[in-house]
């Protein structure tokens, strides 16, 4: 069984998947990301297929596509996915927004947390399909050009990440829990990130970190 | 992912009329969603009913009255829950984490699936998932699984919290079908699993949970939910008691207590809860309810633990109630 935490890799593209928008804000190092995981990816599509294959099939059924509406960081999109797609895929495979990221897939690590109508979710288990309409906020939508959210800059001050995977999640995550009012103190902090689990163990960072930014937003 | 047809709706009527033939209800999602991807579940036609309008959370007079399509957030964090029912917002709080909370709809809480590794090993014997292929956890993995309410044919417990706590409370819920609407205790949603495992619950096809139910009484307030579990947040229950007492005069006139993570569905201790009522509270007396709790177990190799552990966590949260301010 797949433990908690491990990376995934993206669920094969059976279906057509709507063109890539190109993204003003794209910089030549994501262009670059891009076309190196293609690679990856293509060379990891038999293991990952044979992956989600398992299992006793009814039929081999054609892929039903749907249009959605979007509102992904004040920008509306409007997508024709796979009734299949998650919401963390339609954001990371067809709008490129790879800042949130495909942790165990199954709900249990927090790294694809973002925001659905203010509220923070796990994106993987999102059916993209329901979300029609929704607003969200992802970590490429937090910072205000280039002057980070108090709490991205938080992180940093505290080195509230080691490898960094968790991080985006953990930011998100930590923004609500803040809006939410369960941020006053370090327990507090703890029990309400429960949802966010850090591989490399950096929580004291990330605890102080939200404590911290949650101390500031009340004084402001 | 097998491909799937979507379809949504937005009254109760057109759901219902929707998920004619064969379609399954989806929601929040948590639970469905993520047995789609493992195929375990093969569903080829989805009703989206969150456009329906079932998410209230209000108090009728005494009962409070939770729509079906309500977020678990949303009930645990409502005023009224907090005050006047805190065992219902303590038992939420304590399942999941808050970013499910937020997805996870209150009728699909009742209906989510079991969580033995065996439901999701296609490549593992699970007569829940297909029929007469056997029970892998029988002599396999099953520290997690249950002691009460068990067959030859399958040992898994049910993983909801909440539900523990509306047993507890005798808390009634309405669905609605094809052949009208039907209110009955939330107890009787679930069945054993006896020889056919994978028929999980009472509703009918195309039954769709409009409301729960949870009236008031003298026992609502001093009432705890205790959760025993390998890490102090976001896991599921070892061993879990809910309980409500009415104490007056040093006596204790009324008691109900209901168990997780013990049984095959949220388990009623009637037996502990008449060994209470009419006796002056103490650590004897508790100390008798949760061995009475008890009555009945038949542990396997490697859940042993869950009996004794089942008695002092009845024991223990008996006593968390008698510390709630009266």
């Amino acid at each position: 069984m797949r433990q908690p935490g491990s990376p995934q890799p993206p669920d094969p593209p059976r279906h057509p998947v709507s063109p890539a928008v190109s993204d003003p804000q794209d910089d030549s190092r994501r262009t670059f990301l891009v076309a190196g995981s293609a690679t990856v990816g293509a060379s990891l599509l038999p293991i990952a297929t044979l992956t989600a294959d398992t299992g006793p099939r009814q039929e081999e059924a054609e892929p039903v596509s749907t249009e959605i509406r979007l509102t992904v960081n004040g920008r509306e999109r409007q997508l024709a996915i796979d009734t299949r797609q998650s919401l963390l895929d339609v954001l990371r495979e067809n709008l490129l927004l790879t800042g949130t990221k495909k942790g165990c897939n199954q709900g249990a690590c927090g790294a694809c947390t973002v925001h659905a109508n203010g509220r923070r979710i796990v994106s993987c288990l999102a059916a993209a399909a329901l979300y029609d309409g929704a607003s969200i906020t992802t970590i490429e939508g937090l910072s205000n050009g280039d002057e980070l959210h108090p709490l991205q800059a938080a992180f940093i001050d505290h080195e509230g990440f080691q490898c960094g995977y968790c991080t985006a999640g953990q930011i998100m995550s930590g923004t609500a829990c803040i809006q939410e009012g369960h941020a006053g103190s370090a327990r507090e902090v703890k029990y309400w990130m429960s949802g966010n689990i850090c591989r490399c163990g950096a929580y004291p960072g990330i605890t102080a970190a939200i404590v911290e930014a949650a101390a500031q937003e009340r004084q402001s | 992912m097998i491909p799937f047809q979507i379809q949504r709706a937005s009254s109760v009527e057109q759901a219902i009329s929707s998920a004619r033939g064969g379609a399954r209800y989806l929601a929040g999602g948590t639970t469905l969603y993520d047995l789609m991807r493992e195929e375990v579940e093969q569903p080829t036609r989805i009703v989206d009913i969150n456009a329906v309008p079932l998410a209230q959370i209000r108090l009728d007079g005494d009962t409070l009255v939770i729509g079906a399509l309500a977020r678990m957030a949303d009930v645990a964090a409502h005023p009224e829950v907090r005050q006047v029912f805190p065992l219902v917002a303590e038992s939420l709080l304590e399942g999941a984490s808050p970013q499910l909370r937020n997805m996870a709809s209150m009728g699909g809480n009742l209906l989510q699936r079991v969580r033995c590794p065996y439901f999701r090993m296609h490549d593992a014997a699970c007569n829940k998932r297909l029929p007469n292929s056997g029970c892998s956890a029988l002599e396999g993995l099953n520290a997690g699984c249950a002691v009460l309410g068990t067959s030859e044919h399958c040992i898994a417990t049910h993983p909801s919290d909440v539900a523990v706590a509306f047993v507890a409370l005798d808390a009634v819920m309405t669905v609605q079908g094809p052949r009208g609407h039907r209110t009955f205790p939330v107890e009787e949603l679930f069945r054993l699993p006896g020889s056919s495992p994978h028929l999980e619950h009472t509703l009918e096809p195309a039954e769709l949970i409009v409301e729960i139910r949870v009236p008031t009484g003298p026992h609502t307030k001093r009432a705890r939910y205790l959760k025993v579990r390998d890490r102090a947040s976001y896991e599921f229950a070892l061993v879990a008691a809910a309980v409500a007492l009415h104490v007056e005069g040093n006596v204790i006139r009324d008691a109900r207590i209901a168990c997780g993570g013990v049984g095959t569905r949220p388990w009623r201790m009637r037996e502990a809860e008449q060994i209470l009522i009419g006796q002056r509270p103490s650590t004897e007396l508790f100390a008798r309810a949760g061995d009475a709790s008890t009555t009945g177990a038949r542990p396997r190799h490697g859940n042993a633990y869950k009996v004794p552990l089942l008695a002092r966590t009845v024991k223990r949260s008996l006593e968390m109630a008698m510390e709630v301010p009266a």
